[in-house]
Order: structure tokens, then C-alpha cells, then sequence
């Protein structure tokens, strides 16, 4: 691989600075932004509950964090939920959300806003279009991790099966272990980065967005190249990896970037909340 | 969509029928159609135990005529076997078109099976000294609670959910499949081939028997086909990755063993969980839950990963 680096320079593309809002850290439960959604909930982070979810639904679930949300509690911890599907889903303001155990497939999809963290494993499809917020993971991560994410941050400690950040659309995806095949698959926007090594036809088809790899990369998909790593981007990674305390084994330093290696026609690779800046 | 299960343990016996029955209902969500299950007992070394269906289970609205025609078959089967020498010391009938034989016989297996299967109507399901295969309509409590089997005593199983997508539903297209005329050999398959009749054909000419137009009896006969030219598991596994096209993962069970194989784009999930004692695999991690509530950590198999764990 060492041989090709910097190709999407060669083939000026990708010669922006990173800058904007992906430098900063989305919705921190301590940052006095508020939420624009007419219907969120005003809660209090101080105000916190505790719930049972062993002999709950996957819907009495989200209907009784939905119910604590109406009463102002900000901070809740579900317990056994048992890998069940679909926790944690369309959460459209700002919570403390504490998962203590796994999750099954499809939790924590369409959320704007909570942080979130699980003490176990998550299955297929964890925070699908996702677009702002924290989810954090501390065991591993089944495929499609990520799909269609539009932004915040989406970290997971452990491993992460194929196809992570299928239709990335922005936002963070950190993986601090390995990622399976197909990451980065049709990526159009946002950032992720895989501390270990990733798997087969990295950022295949991608139209845009960037994958930095701290291990070894399997193969490049189709469209996807090795691109020129900034001091910025150091720093930027520096600063990222370290508010969730993930470091690469090989220092964040010797971490390869990749890109989109063609340009397509009257397209522009600002995040939405990038872009909403610039205009 | 359908969903698979498997679990062994290592060095001891447990009540694997009622664990994979929950396992299976667990995952009832992901195919109603059938269920099926692939149970490896402590069976005696001397003994096979054979399931066998002399009729599907829609056949039995045909009226009345019906009994008689089954009657007639298991007659033709029961004097197939004498003829052939074969001893049958245990005959149980869980249901009016099926019925577990436990028998002794020192001749060609293949042979047996092909003259059994010559009968009109007569499918063997499984042929073992530890497996037993079971499947049915329905859901998994509905097919364990038909068959009896909480209680069935064994190392390992491997399990599925059907939702009938390429095949009609019934019985001969459920799985698991016996990868005829190997005994004890059985696979679960969720996913679909793409190069099925190509293969298909190849396997026909090698002289390979298909009881279904299931693309998933495919890999039984792959794996017996690999097996016939003396190649261990895990080889016959690692060369189907190559040579099986389309999205797959699959489980296949021996006598001692039992293993995964995923797809080259692992496009078909599967879920994880191995200690020193146990390991546990299904398409969706509430199966392994069904039987450990508490904690355990869990990872998905990686794109063409093959694994195989000794009983």
C-alpha cells in the first residue's frame, strides 16, 4: 500500500482543510445548546431513574423511556434488556441513556440528540441514521454498524462486523478494535476510523467521506484510494480519540487516511451542519 | 429470512432438546413456516436410529384413504429392512406419517437408503448412531412438544427456523438436511445460492440423490460429496466458502463436531458466544440469551470465516 499513498493528491482531489463542526464534540450533555424540536422533552440530567427491562417488550420499553422523558427524568439506566431489538430507537432530544447489558438489532436508530452508552455487545444496524448525539459501545458490534449515520459520534470499544458505515451521510464512526468487509460501503459524507485492522473492499463505491485505519487493510474497494494525512486531521484525531480514551496499537501517527478516488458532478462534501455554516 | 441456532457441549451431555427449543422459538420471528432440529444423543455404538416420513403432513386431509396408503408404505419399509438383514429392536411413531427406528445392521448404508427411499411416499430424514433429525410445520414449541423432545439428552444441536422463500412449505423442504448417505452429518443453511442448479447438476452426475428443490440441501450434499473423497470437515467447510455462490451461513453437525461457515460478504448474520464449556451460535443473539440471561460477551464471525469446535 505504501507505494500508492497520496493518490487522491495526485489526482487533485481532496485538498481541503478539515474544519467546521466535526472538529467539535456533538451534543455533550454538558453544553447549554437546546434542541430545536417543538415536541422534545425538557429533562433534568439530575433527575434519574432506573428500570427492569427483563420482562418488557422491545415497544413497553421505548414507551417507558419515552414515559420517564414526559416527567423531566434526563438520566436513566435500563437493566437486563437482554439483546432485544430495537432499544433506544427515535430518542429526538437530549438524555442520558444507559444500557446495562446488550442489545439486539437495530437499537438506538433515528435518535437526534441523546447520549447513550451500552455496557455489552450491540447486534446488526446499531444507530441507523442516527444524526446527532453520542452512542458508545464497550464490547463488540454486528454488521451495518452505523448504516446511513448523518451525524454525531458513534464509538464502539470492541470489534465491529462488515459493511460498518454502509451510506455514511456524516458523523463519527470510531471502531477501537477491528471492522469487518465492506466498511465505508457507498460512504457519502462524515468520518470514520478504525483503530485495528478492516476488512475486505474497504470504501468500496464511496462517493465521499474519509476512513482512517490503524491496522492492516485487508483490500481497497472500487473508488477508494489512500489519501494525504494533515497535520490538522492528526490533531483532529488526537482530540477525538481521546474523549472516548481509544488509542490506536499503533499510535495515531502511523494511521493511514483514505478517500474517494473520483469526483462527482456538482456534489460537495460539507456535512450538513458544515454546510448550514458556509450558507 | 430464516434463522439458525446451534450450540455444543464441550466433554458433557445436556437437555439439548429443550435448549434448542427455546433457542428456536426465540427466533420464530425470523420464519413460521417450519422448524426443524438436528439432535446429537448418546446413542449406542452397535445401533442407528433412523427418522423417516412415509407422508407430508398436508397429506393427511386426503380422507381416509390416506391411512391406508402410509400403513402400506411403512409395511413395504418394514420388509425392505428384514430383507436387507437390518434388525429393528425400537419402533416409535411421534406422529401418524413419521417414526424413529432404532436398529442394527452391518451392510452398504447407502444401499439401505436408496432402497428405502424407493418406496413411494418414504423420505428418510436421518440416519445415525448419534444424530436424530426432527422436523416439521410449525413454530419450535409446536414441533418439540409433537416429538417429545424436552428431555432429549445429547452434546450438540443444530436448529432452524423456516420462512419458505425458493420452495414450498412443507416438510421435505424444511431443514435441517441429512447429508445423505453419511450418518450423522446434518447442516442448517439461512441465506440463498445463486449457483444452485449448476452445482446441482454436477452433484447428480457424481450420483448424489436430491430429495427437494431447496437451494440449502445443497450444502448437505457438498459437504457429503467432500466427505466422500475423505476430506476432514473443516476442508469440505473452507472449500464451499469458494465454491458455494450467493449470501450464506451456515451450521453442519457431525457425530463429534459442529461448525460455521459464513459467506464471503457476510451477508447473513450470525452471533457468537464460546467459553470453555459451551458455545453457542444463532442469527440473532436473543437465541443464546433464551438460555444464558446473565451477561456474556458475544461477536459476529467475520466474511468467509470457517470454525469448527470439537464435542
Amino acid at each position: 500500500m505504501a507505494g500508492v499513498m497520496h493518490k487522491s493528491h495526485d489526482m487533485g482531489l481532496h485538498t481541503e482543510q478539515l474544519a467546521g463542526r466535526t472538529q467539535q464534540r456533538f451534543f455533550s450533555a454538558s453544553e447549554e445548546e437546546n434542541h430545536t424540536y417543538p415536541w422534545s422533552f425538557e429533562v433534568d440530567f439530575d433527575n434519574h431513574a432506573e428500570f427492569d427491562a427483563e420482562p418488557m417488550s422491545s415497544t413497553e420499553v421505548n414507551a417507558k423511556i419515552r414515559e420517564l422523558m414526559k416527567l423531566g427524568v434526563g438520566s436513566i439506566t435500563v437493566k437486563n434488556p437482554q439483546a432485544k431489538h430495537s432499544l433506544g430507537v427515535g430518542i429526538l432530544n437530549r438524555l442520558k441513556l444507559n444500557f446495562a447489558g446488550s442489545l439486539g438489532y437495530f437499537g438506538c436508530g433515528l435518535i437526534d440528540g441523546p447520549n447513550i452508552r451500552i455496557s455489552g455487545r450491540v447486534g446488526w444496524s446499531c444507530a441507523e441514521n442516527m444524526m446527532a448525539g453520542t452512542v458508545i459501545i464497550e464490547q463488540n458490534a454486528g454488521s451495518t454498524f452505523g448504516a446511513a449515520m448523518r451525524g454525531g459520534d458513534l464509538v464502539c470499544r470492541g470489534d465491529v462486523g462488515s459493511r460498518t458505515g454502509i451510506d455514511q451521510k456524516g458523523g463519527t464512526i470510531i471502531v477501537g478494535g477491528r471492522s469487518g468487509a465492506f466498511s465505508g460501503f457507498m460512504m457519502q459524507r462524515g468520518r470514520m476510523i478504525i483503530c485495528g485492522d478492516a476488512g475486505k473492499n474497504l470504501g468500496d463505491s464511496m462517493y465521499d467521506g474519509t476512513i482512517y485505519v490503524g491496522g492492516e487493510v485487508e483490500d481497497l474497494g472500487v473508488d477508494c484510494v489512500p489519501g494525504r494525512m494533515t497535520e490538522n486531521e492528526l490533531k483532529w484525531l488526537t482530540d477525538k480519540l481521546g474523549m472516548y480514551e481509544i488509542e490506536p496499537a499503533c499510535g495515531i501517527a502511523r494511521m493511514q487516511k483514505f478517500v474517494a478516488g473520483k469526483q462527482l458532478w456538482n456534489y460537495d462534501n460539507l456535512e450538513p451542519a458544515e454546510k448550514k455554516l458556509v450558507l | 429470512m430464516c434463522g439458525i441456532a446451534g450450540l455444543i457441549h464441550r466433554g458433557n451431555s445436556s437437555d439439548i432438546g429443550a435448549e434448542m427449543t427455546s433457542m428456536l422459538q426465540s427466533l420464530k420471528h425470523r420464519g413460521p413456516d417450519s422448524t426443524g432440529f438436528a439432535l446429537y444423543g448418546n446413542g449406542a455404538s452397535d445401533q442407528y436410529v433412523m427418522r423417516f416420513k412415509a407422508a407430508e403432513q398436508e397429506d393427511m386431509k386426503n380422507g381416509f384413504g390416506m391411512q391406508d396408503i402410509i400403513r402400506k408404505r411403512k409395511e413395504q419399509a418394514d420388509a425392505r429392512l428384514a430383507e436387507l438383514e437390518a434388525t429393528v429392536e425400537v419402533i416409535d411413531a411421534p406422529t401418524d406419517y413419521s417414526w424413529r427406528y432404532v436398529f442394527r445392521f452391518g451392510g452398504d448404508m447407502r444401499k439401505l437408503a436408496d432402497y428405502m427411499e424407493d418406496i413411494d411416499g418414504i423420505e428418510i430424514l436421518s440416519i445415525g448412531k448419534a444424530l436424530e433429525l426432527i422436523k416439521d410445520l410449525g413454530d419450535a414449541e409446536t414441533v418439540s412438544n409433537q416429538y417429545s423432545l424436552t428431555g432429549f439428552q445429547g452434546t450438540h444441536a443444530i436448529g432452524h427456523t423456516r420462512m419458505a422463500t425458493e420452495s414450498d412449505v412443507d416438510i421435505r423442504s424444511a431443514h435441517p438436511y441429512w447429508a445423505y448417505p453419511f450418518s450423522d452429518v446434518a447442516v442448517v443453511h439461512n441465506g440463498q445460492l445463486t449457483n444452485y442448479w449448476t452445482l446441482r447438476r454436477e452433484m447428480e452426475r457424481r450420483g448424489h440423490r436430491f430429495m427437494s428443490n431447496c437451494d440449502s440441501e445443497l450444502i448437505a450434499v457438498f459437504i457429503a460429496d467432500r466427505i466422500a473423497d475423505n476430506e476432514d470437515l473443516e476442508s469440505a467447510m473452507v472449500r464451499s466458502v469458494d465454491e458455494l455462490d450467493g449470501v450464506f451461513t451456515y451450521l453442519v453437525a457431525t457425530s463429534d463436531q459442529l461448525g460455521m461457515a459464513k459467506d464471503v460478504m457476510a451477508a447473513k448474520p450470525m452471533v457468537l458466544y464460546e467459553s470453555d464449556e459451551f458455545v453457542g451460535l444463532a442469527s440473532e443473539e436473543v437465541a443464546i440469551r433464551s438460555i444464558f440471561p446473565n451477561e456474556i460477551e458475544t461477536w459476529d464471525p467475520y466474511h468467509g470465516e470457517v470454525k469448527v469446535w470439537q464435542a
